[in-house]
């Protein structure tokens, strides 16, 4: 190492949002020409940690200190951790497509005199940025007309424009391919060697991780659990490998969080099989490459995989052509073939989805919880397509009960709930829609432990019932301790499928890491 | 009472629209010495405004969907032409040719739902195209001519009374119209009877409710406003057809609206698009019958105007849309979409109704008029949303 000095040091970071602490006393020093791998599971409070650091969540909002260079820092504003030498790099680039590279690199910081821009000085300043990123490429191309990864050498070149002194990068490789993804990570380690740069790599991709960072930092739980120095040997070889690293993320042990369950399980109720689908948004390549799943009923599934394994998109491109585009494959139910291509017919036939953003796809905010539960099945209360009051009030009155859903009355708006009631009203929905098949897309996220456990029981009462139920989750605790069997995605495929009473948390990972 | 001013608080956009309505007729009445208040001045307040009320009820739904339609002024131009060409220069039955009218409604909402449904055309463009379209295609169909006039049975829409079949009754030197003094106390009834079955529902759920002494008032005090108005129309030559027209719809819209799957598809839709079509709303088929409903309307309102007019004009129904445009959102319409009401819109439009004629009787020209319902319309959802913010703050 040349150059021991710390430059970052964050220290007792404690964040809270009502009804979850996200990050708990969490502390974090990067040294002075280092790359800084931070690491852990989804909801593990990394991308919270960043947002902190960069005054997304300003100054007060959190408890703990921040020393920058020594200074301690209070921003205030994503403009004010800049101006001191911060630049994160989001996951979803922050480019405007139809600008030109040059444009881009210098938003918010033109190259002008008056407010008149000096081309000449742009394109002159822009070139000397790609040069130092490796970016070979006219300075007036509109960004739109690049590949993701030369995208992601133009933000790192803006960032390098603003004069960092420290990069956060939230999974910048989670797009690219291989080998842009090695560029990139060469680039990383010359800003670090030759310009004093240290980075702060947020990956779900360990082999990176240990190939590329000086030290690495493991949050589990909104805490810091530890940070590893990595020794490197002349000959490449590296003192911390990824089942190091594994174990470190999914270390915790699962108590009695999730509720036994005994019942029998049935025959085979719900199968996809062949399920491909094509990127809508790319269609060159398989979002979801040849899928077979079946479900027998009374069963809970697991799909285990990251962010991106193509999870949703099999549960939304299934029910009703949600997602996807090209789709080919089968969906059966109890052995014989069932169109579910639109979803008022996926309901009608039983089919029901949870979805993972219930702000966005589960719930309308602005309507009460009375007319979210039934908005699925309007028909069953109705006569003549004239809703019966006194029915619809029952009926949501009975879900309130039957769930423990915590309201003041079913008028209450349900953006005025907490996300744990949030969640249980989707459900209320769902399971008026008398379903068969249960698709759970990330159920538990973003609520309290209480409700997390009560949602466990719910799923246990269904899966009782005889409802063949698929549980999606990127907490593998969850998946380990909920499922009857997992089947482990990654890159739109299944890799794996194993019994949920065995399946350890180091298998499912090495299973996604793997491929 | 804690809880009386939370309902009122939660409430609080209604209330102020009614209290603002019956403070501008009040301040009217007073300072035109009662003019305002004269039956033939709120017979000539309904049949004035009547086409636009009836542009609002459909446009409340483009709103509730965080959209609008812009082309029904000028639909109504085409449909006012249409009817000019068959009724003035064929003279065809006047009733075949309302139906006729109608139906080139429906087809002109259909053609435009196609776009905005089905090929994702944004509401905005679609309805501003058929803008331009049909006030083009109405200008040609009429060659630049004014139709006129057009058969008596069709200009009763809009000039007609209802008949009353027992004859009048003598008090005095006032001679009332039965027939509407019982249709008035006919509603006045229905109303005090859905609301106390509504009060009863309400406490059966435990759901917050007025206390009694409140609810009374208010039941009484609609009562009151009704009778009065039935008695004011009673006196003069008795409800004007159209005002039952607009009674109708009206009544038609808000059950439709507030009863029917349909409706609370509407709303679900509006409220948030991607979650009603995730629980199984068929958006893009609500997004088409909603502007294939509007078109329709506007045909109704072309016929109500054409008919009050007595003529068909190239300039017909212009800005029509955005006094229907209006009346949403001054009655309580959200521009991101999913809340408001029938009943708001029509205050909406009542209110800027009596703006326009309290304001030309006291003599305010009508370039003062137009900057003023600018200022209302803004005041109204500055209003709106400042309310808003206050209460997300509280709660």
């Amino acid at each position: 190492m040349p150059n021991e000095s710390i430059l970052l040091s964050m220290k007792h970071i404690t964040k809270t949002f009502p009804g979850v602490k996200a990050l708990d006393d969490v502390s974090l020093d990067v040294n002075e020409c280092e790359i800084h791998a931070l690491v852990g599971e989804n909801g593990a409070g990394k991308s919270t940690l960043m947002k902190v650091l960069s005054g997304v969540y300003p100054y007060g909002t959190y408890d703990g200190d921040i020393y920058f260079q020594g200074k301690r820092c209070t921003f205030s504003s994503i403009r004010q951790s800049e101006q001191a030498g911060i630049v994160i790099i989001h996951q979803e680039l922050a480019l405007s497509p139809y600008l030109s590279i040059a444009e881009n690199m210098f938003i918010g910081d033109e190259r002008a005199k008056f407010n008149v821009i000096n081309w000449d000085r742009t394109r002159e300043d822009a070139l000397k940025y790609m040069e130092r990123v490796g970016l070979r490429e006219n300075p007036n191309l509109p960004v739109n007309k690049l590949g993701v990864g030369k995208q992601q050498m133009v933000e790192i070149a803006k960032a390098l424009a603003k004069n960092a002194k420290l990069l956060i990068l939230d999974e910048p490789t989670s797009a690219l391919n291989q080998k842009d993804s090695e560029h990139l990570l060469e680039i990383l380690k010359e800003l670090r060697d030759k310009s004093n740069i240290s980075s702060v790599l947020i990956s779900h991709k360990l082999n990176e991780v240990a190939s590329v960072a000086d030290s690495i930092t493991i949050l589990r739980d909104g805490k810091t659990i530890e940070t590893l120095q990595v020794e490197r040997a002349k000959d490449g070889s590296v003192s911390i490998g990824e089942e190091r690293i594994i174990k470190g993320m999914v270390g915790r042990e699962i108590t009695d969080m999730f509720p036994k369950r005994n019942n029998p399980i049935g025959d085979v109720l719900f199968e996809i099989k062949d399920w491909t689908v094509l990127n809508p948004d790319n269609p060159e390549r398989k979002k979801l490459d040849g899928v077979n799943i079946a479900v027998r009923s009374g069963e809970v599934v697991g799909l285990a995989g990251l962010v991106g394994a193509g999870r949703t998109e099999l549960a939304m491109s299934v029910f009703g052509r949600a997602y996807g585009k090209s789709i080919t494959g089968q969906t059966l139910i109890e052995g014989a073939a069932v169109d579910i291509s639109t979803i008022p017919k996926a309901i009608s036939h039983g089919v029901a989805y949870v979805p993972e953003d219930r702000k966005e796809l589960g719930l309308v905010m602005i309507q009460n919880v009375k007319e979210n539960t039934t908005i699925a099945k309007l028909k069953k209360i109705s006569n003549m397509a004239v809703i019966n009051e006194h029915d619809e009030n029952k009926v949501a009155e009975d879900f309130c009960k039957r769930l423990n859903t915590k309201t003041p009355t079913i008028l209450q708006m349900t953006g005025n709930l907490s996300g744990g009631n949030q969640q249980k009203v989707v459900l209320s929905k769902w399971l008026f829609t008398d379903p068969r098949v249960l698709i759970l897309d990330e159920p538990t996220r973003g609520i309290d432990v209480g409700a997390k456990h009560e949602i466990y029981t719910i799923i246990n009462s269904l899966a009782a019932q005889g409802m063949a139920c698929i549980l999606i989750s990127s907490e593998m605790p969850e998946i380990i301790g909920m499922s009857d069997r997992i089947y482990v995605m990654s890159e739109g495929r299944i890799t794996a499928e194993l019994s949920g009473k065995t399946a350890t948390q180091e298998e499912i990972m090495r299973n996604i890491l793997n491929n | 009472m804690s809880g009386l001013i939370a309902i009122l608080k939660k409430n609080v956009r209604q209330y102020m629209m009614v209290i603002a309505l019956a403070v501008a007729m009040i301040s009217f009445g007073l300072l035109t010495d009662g003019i305002f208040f004269r039956p033939v001045n709120l017979t000539n307040l309904v049949l004035q405004n009547s086409y636009v009320l009836i542009l609002a009820v459909g446009m409340l739904l483009c709103t509730l969907t965080g959209n609008v339609d812009l082309s029904v002024g000028s639909i109504v131009c085409f449909i006012g032409a249409l009817c000019g060409v068959m009724m003035v220069d064929l003279q065809w039955n006047p009733y075949v040719a309302m139906l006729v009218a109608l139906l080139v409604g429906a087809l002109i909402g259909m053609w435009q739902g196609f776009w905005i449904a089905f090929v994702n055309v944004p509401p905005f463009i679609a309805t501003l195209a058929g803008m331009l379209v049909f006030r083009g295609l109405g200008q040609v169909i009429m060659k630049g001519q004014t139709k006129a006039p057009f058969p008596r049975e069709f200009q009763l829409i809009s000039s007609g009374y209802i008949p009353d079949p027992f004859g009048g009754f003598a008090v005095g030197k006032l001679n009332f119209h039965v027939f509407t003094l019982l249709i008035g106390l006919l509603i006045v009834a229905l109303i005090t009877f859905s609301e106390i079955k509504k009060r009863k529902k309400q406490k059966e759920y435990d759901f917050d409710i007025l206390p009694a002494g409140v609810w009374l008032g208010k039941v009484i005090f609609i009562a009151t406003v009704l009778v009065a108005f039935t008695v004011v129309f009673a006196v003069y030559k008795g409800f004007p057809n159209i005002l039952i027209l607009l009674g109708i719809l009206v009544i038609a819209y808000q059950f439709v609206a507030s009863k029917t799957v349909q409706g609370r598809h509407i709303y679900a839709l509006g409220g948030n698009r991607k979650a009603a079509e995730l629980s199984g709303v068929k958006v893009r088929w609500v997004m088409f019958w909603i502007y294939t409903n509007m078109a329709i309307l506007a045909a109704v309102a072309a016929m109500v105007f054409t008919a009050r007019l007595n003529s068909a004009t190239p300039k017909a129904g212009q800005n029509f849309e955005m006094d229907a445009i209006a009346a949403c959102y001054v009655g309580g319409s959200a521009v991101s979409g999913g809340v408001g009401t029938i009943i708001g819109a029509v205050v909406g439009g009542l209110f800027i109704g009596v703006l326009n004629n309290g304001m030309s009787i006291i003599g305010i020209s009508t370039d003062w008029q137009q900057a003023i319902k600018g200022f209302v319309l803004l005041a109204a959802v500055a209003f709106d949303l400042y309310s808003k913010s206050r209460s997300s703050k509280v709660s």
